[in-house]
């Protein structure tokens, strides 16, 4: 709870600074509150399971809510430091922008951490409607006016079928809070209701983290969106989503059994081939990375097949996600800053006329589609691991062959880089895109040398 | 106990009556192309919602499932706020708000 009444206080400041003048100081400072806000999470580790009385049950901290609390924090700072130079041509709104971007964290925050399932609809939403912002933020691109409609009627839709089945899990067990609810899922006689109802709200989520056959908003939305809103798309919504799909089946399905294990290995499999497939022929870097993500999202949902074990997988996988999508999005932010679009094209000769970023680009990449000293690959090997040892050879068959066609798509961005000739002068980069690009793929590569330092953490 | 309506009416005719709201609010969003008619349709989906927690709230004795229908009210207010402004930005820039000209995006 501290963690959140933080992050809510640092986004009203960031609207305050406004008039105080402060827009140069704006990123240093909100991410000096974030790290802050980091120590305090990290701090409320040792407290496990306590549910605070004095706020009515609505949150707890866990141990499963504190480890991802850091990491949305830390992927936060990331954006943060990205923003800096991509708000450079509209100054008047940058205040806002980083605004939002904070209170988006404090939805994010509050979807891993409830334990009643009212903050859980106020979390998707507060992270829903900053994401509609955001996308539609470029207001006379209309491009981004676009995908701003198209991600806003998408998801208020999602959010209504959620807020449905919220209603009918309510009318079935009479309780908003997720312990009563896990209960009484135990026990028989529950009406008809409310596997009807759990399962509007997995439809709802499946929505939001775009797994097929829910994904088709997601294409057109990452590439019509500015580049750093894709950013926040394609890593921190998808994780958190993740995260909260399953601390709601964790808390909600152990009667449902074998039909909802049936519908996870159908849906995990088609996303991962429909994500994969469609992504080969993609010329646009966006929205190639955009089938990308929804076939990770298919992988993602292999960890729900093993719930009570996955967390730590789950966490490390995600992890390992982010941080190459970080750093992928930070080299693609650079190359097209100036350009019409984000074609391959564009990245013709980058090994040439910026190797260092050709290289995270390329790592990052390596990661994604899991490469050995990546963490990518060691994400996907435990993933594997676990879910052969649950008894679903299936799915793990359909996720080795889509690891190998995922291959494909990322050396055709990497080929382009080092064996074609480029057209343009070097330009300049700036050195708060350096910094995140390298820091996010070094990461990347420590949690691969030392998966212990995660996968320890939520047993 | 006082013999009340929902006693009386039963709780299936609430939720058949929320289905069939919210089945039409899904159909305007699927086959209307009119934005404005779109957004409409998604606040028929969310109010038929709120209208079964009021009647869940009434049925469990519970007052949970009220307090609820204000946070819902007060997300949806939000929502379409956010929706109108892009609506607007759209209809400047393409001098139309029916959905169907939103084809920019394709691959």
């Amino acid at each position: 709870m501290q963690v959140l009444i933080t992050i809510v206080s640092l986004g009203v400041f960031c609207l305050l600074a406004e008039i105080f003048n402060l827009r140069k100081l704006l990123v240093p400072i909100t991410v000096i509150g974030l790290l802050a806000v980091l120590g305090i999470s990290l701090n409320l580790w040792s407290i496990d399971s306590s549910i605070d009385t004095n706020y009515l049950n609505m949150m707890a901290t866990t141990k499963f809510s504190s480890a991802f609390s850091s990491l949305f924090i830390v992927l936060t700072i990331f954006i943060l430091l990205l923003s800096d130079d991509f708000y450079k041509d509209i100054p008047t709104k940058f205040s806002d922008f980083i605004a939002i971007k904070i209170f988006l964290l404090a939805g994010a925050v509050a979807m891993v951490s409830f334990t009643n399932l009212a903050m859980f609809f106020l979390g998707i939403e507060i992270l829903s409607i900053s994401l509609y912002i955001l996308a539609a933020s470029r207001r006379l691109d209309i491009k981004s006016n676009e995908a701003g409609m198209k991600y806003f009627l998408m998801g208020s839709f999602a959010s209504g079928i959620i807020l449905f089945g919220i209603c009918l899990v309510y009318g079935a067990t009479g309780y908003f809070n997720l312990e009563e609810i896990y209960a009484l899922s135990q026990g028989i006689g529950l009406p008809t209701w409310f596997p009807i109802g759990v399962t509007l709200i997995v439809i709802g989520m499946l929505f939001k983290i775009a797994a097929a056959p829910f994904h088709f908003w997601a294409p057109d939305v990452y590439e019509g969106s500015p580049a750093l809103t894709t950013a926040i798309m394609s890593t921190l919504a998808k994780v958190v989503a993740m995260a909260t799909l399953y601390k709601l089946l964790s808390g909600m399905t152990v009667a449902l059994g074998y039909k909802v294990e049936l519908l996870i290995v159908i849906i995990s499999i088609l996303s991962m081939t429909i994500g994969n497939i469609m992504a080969l022929r993609q010329k646009n870097v966006k929205r190639m990375l955009a089938f990308s993500g929804i076939s990770h999202a298919g992988f993602m949902l292999m960890a729900l097949l093993t719930l009570s074990t996955a967390a730590s997988t789950l966490l490390y996988y995600t992890t390992a996600y982010a941080l190459a999508g970080i750093a992928a999005f930070a080299v693609i932010i650079m190359v097209t800053k100036n350009k019409e679009n984000e074609n391959i094209e564009n990245f013709n000769g980058l090994g040439k006329t910026n190797p260092l970023m050709a290289a995270v680009l390329t790592a990052s990449l390596l990661s994604m589609a899991g490469i050995p000293i990546f963490s990518g690959f060691f994400a996907k090997f435990m993933l594997f691991s676990d879910t052969v040892k649950a008894g679903f050879l299936i799915v793990v068959i359909a996720g080795v062959i889509n690891s190998i066609i995922s291959v494909g798509y990322y050396f055709k961005l990497i080929l382009a880089m080092y064996t074609k000739e480029s057209n343009e002068e070097k330009v300049s980069i700036p050195f708060a895109y350096t910094i995140v690009a390298i820091v996010a793929i070094v990461l990347n590569i420590v949690i691969g040398i030392y998966p212990s330092l995660l996968t320890d953490l939520l047993v | 106990m006082i013999e009340n309506i929902l006693n009386i009416i039963g709780i299936e005719n609430y939720i058949f009556l929320t289905v069939l709201l919210f089945c039409i609010g899904v159909f305007g969003v699927l086959y209307r192309r009119n934005a404005i008619i779109v957004f409409m349709s998604i606040e028929i989906m969310l109010n038929a919602v709120n209208l079964l927690f009021v009647a869940f709230s009434t049925y469990h004795q519970d007052a949970e499932g009220q307090v609820f229908v204000f946070f819902s009210m007060a997300v949806a207010a939000a929502e379409v706020a956010v929706g109108l402004a892009i609506l607007v930005s759209v209809f400047r820039n393409l001098g139309s708000i029916d959905i169907d000209n939103l084809k920019n995006l394709k691959g």
